[in-house]
């Protein structure tokens, strides 16, 4: 069924428009030379450079990033740890509680997630800041995470470790010179979905960061609910080439190396 | 002893920041406001008998008797229902000719659909309010071809937050249906048609129901969001929309009513378990189908 109808090419045709026109719109005007955001008044790089002016928001994507950086890292090794045990583990006490605190947080309200960390780190009496959105990305970014990595863990054959393990191995041996690097590109894609989760997140940052660290997503709405601005149209063009660029570079490193791994394969069944 | 840490470790933090924190929102929400900081009282120091002793449901009579309450609830799920069907509509036919196109082109065709999920939620949101407004985009382009006279007010009404809700959930609407829509096998749709069936007939009869179990993953996958959502209601919405993320938020940050967003957060939670065993169940019966 190779062919195409028009109305698939219809539909295929308004569907991706549908999906991109907003933001190519976004991205164009983000070059306008006016202050009112939807009449064109030819172009101009201005609202950049008062970006680059605007310490409030440096500051605050500054923080992003660090948050993003430390809380991926960490969700990304809590999360591995948890999906080798959800696969790996066997029977142990409370392994439902368990599996359901993984999954719990992807279906959880943002909203929810967010009161009820916060409550928590009032009644413990931490600091609101840095630290506390880091353990509040981390702890609903490593459920992702552990979701991406369990799936690897299922489809990979089993016998590779448990050769590993034959040959004198000890089980963080063969875990890491077996196992990791065969559950890499999981691990890999987990880490940045985690990232990107704590680079977007707004709800939940605003619940837990305090008055003396603020994210940009925080910076972003509070500008946004004010109305549409250039200079907004200008970070979330540059956010948006940043992701673009990022994504597209991914999948041609994956797909390299799907390609190399064939003709390796190809290679040793000729040499074999 | 390896194992016994592997396990603890993130077992302990899952405990301490994820089931932790909702047990303390389920007791703030039995109880009462109080004028210290932190606005809530008891706490567990005086020992447990004080504890329970204090504990009421007031919080839950107050939301029963406030209609403000049960409108929000009733409206987040109408909210998400009607938009939940409005996705299946938009994204349907753009997965099924995802699933229709030469295969050379589908890892393409889904990383276009998976690529804005990259991109900031808040941005993509963000971005429909310049195409929205009163002098937007959508408004001049209409003007411009003539078919109304005057801009019509779109942003800041529902009509904005259905829009935006399909705009940002139709990817995970796609995909599932597009998985299931590329692993039917043509051929028993040829065997439709030769029986004797229409094209519309065939679709109805067998892409349909061979696709259903990606129909209500992607549905489960839109709605359950869609119910607690805050993002969209708070910048495309107006004053008349009501949803229930929105209004915890404001009890919580203007109104400062500790107690009473706790108890709004437990009823939605207890809406929201429904839809959730439904959509593992779904999820289940597929992976035991593919097994």
């Amino acid at each position: 069924m190779n062919r195409l109808s028009w109305f698939n090419v219809t539909s295929l045709t308004l569907g991706f428009a549908f999906l991109y026109l907003p933001m190519v719109i976004l991205v164009i005007y983000s070059f306008n030379e006016s202050k009112l955001v939807t009449v064109w008044a030819g172009f101009s790089t201005k609202w950049y450079g008062e970006l680059l002016q605007n310490e409030a928001f440096l500051d605050a994507a500054w923080v992003t990033v660090k948050v993003a950086v430390l809380s991926s890292t960490l969700a990304t090794v809590l999360g591995t740890m948890a999906a080798y045990v959800l696969v790996r583990g066997g029977r142990f006490l409370g392994r439902t509680v368990f599996s359901g605190m993984i999954y719990a947080p992807l279906v959880m309200p943002e909203v929810i997630t967010g009161l009820s960390l916060l409550l928590l780190f009032i009644g413990i009496g931490l600091d609101r800041g840095v630290l506390t959105i880091v353990l509040a990305h981390t702890t609903f970014s490593m459920c992702y995470v552990s979701v991406v990595v369990s799936s690897r863990l299922m489809t990979f054959d089993r016998s590779l470790e448990e050769a590993a393990l034959d040959l004198g191995c000890s089980s963080f041996m063969a875990f890491r010179l077996v196992t990791l690097p065969i559950i890499a590109p999981a691990v890999i894609s987990g880490w940045l979905l985690a990232f990107t989760l704590s680079l977007d997140d707004l709800v939940i940052a605003s619940f837990t960061a305090g008055p003396s660290a603020t994210t940009l997503p925080i910076k972003i709405f509070s500008a946004v609910r004010l109305g549409v601005s250039p200079e907004i149209n200008a970070l979330s063009t540059i956010m948006i080439g940043i992701v673009t660029v990022g994504v597209i570079s991914a999948s041609l490193i994956s797909k390299r190396n799907s390609l190399r791994q064939q003709r390796d394969e190809q290679a040793a069944a000729r040499t074999a | 002893m390896q194992r016994f840490a592997l396990i603890a470790v993130p077992y302990a933090w899952l405990l301490a920041l994820f089931l932790v924190p909702f047990v303390i929102v389920f007791k703030i929400s039995l109880s009462d406001i109080a004028l210290a900081i932190p606005p809530y009282t008891p706490t567990l120091d005086e020992g447990f008998g004080p504890f329970f002793a204090a504990l009421d449901f007031e919080n839950f009579a107050f939301l029963a008797s406030d209609d403000l309450y049960w409108k929000a609830y009733i409206s987040s799920l109408r909210i998400a229902l009607i938009s939940t069907i409005l996705t299946l509509l938009v994204g349907y036919p753009i997965a099924y000719a995802m699933a229709r196109a030469p295969e050379e082109w589908r890892p393409t065709l889904m990383m276009l659909v998976i690529l804005p999920f990259w991109t900031s939620f808040l941005i993509r949101v963000y971005a429909w309010m310049g195409i929205l407004s009163q002098e937007g985009f959508l408004n001049q382009f209409l003007l411009w071809t003539g078919l109304i006279s005057a801009p019509l007010t779109i942003l800041n009404t529902t009509t904005a937050v259905y829009i935006g809700i399909i705009y940002t959930y139709v990817p995970f609407m796609i995909l599932p249906i597009f998985s299931a829509l590329d692993r039917l096998d043509g051929s028993l749709i040829e065997a439709a048609e030769d029986l004797g069936c229409s094209r519309f007939q065939a679709f109805w009869l067998v892409t349909i129901p061979l696709s259903k179990n990606g129909i209500v993953a992607g549905s489960f996958l839109v709605f359950i969001p869609a119910l607690g959502e805050f993002v969209i209601p708070s910048l495309l919405g107006g004053s008349g929309t009501l949803m229930i993320g929105k209004v915890l938020w404001e009890e919580f940050f203007n109104n400062r009513d500790w107690p009473v967003a706790s108890a709004v957060a437990v009823i939605l939670l207890l809406i929201l378990i429904i839809p959730i065993i439904l959509f593992q169940r779904n999820q289940q019966r597929q992976a035991e189908a593919d097994a």
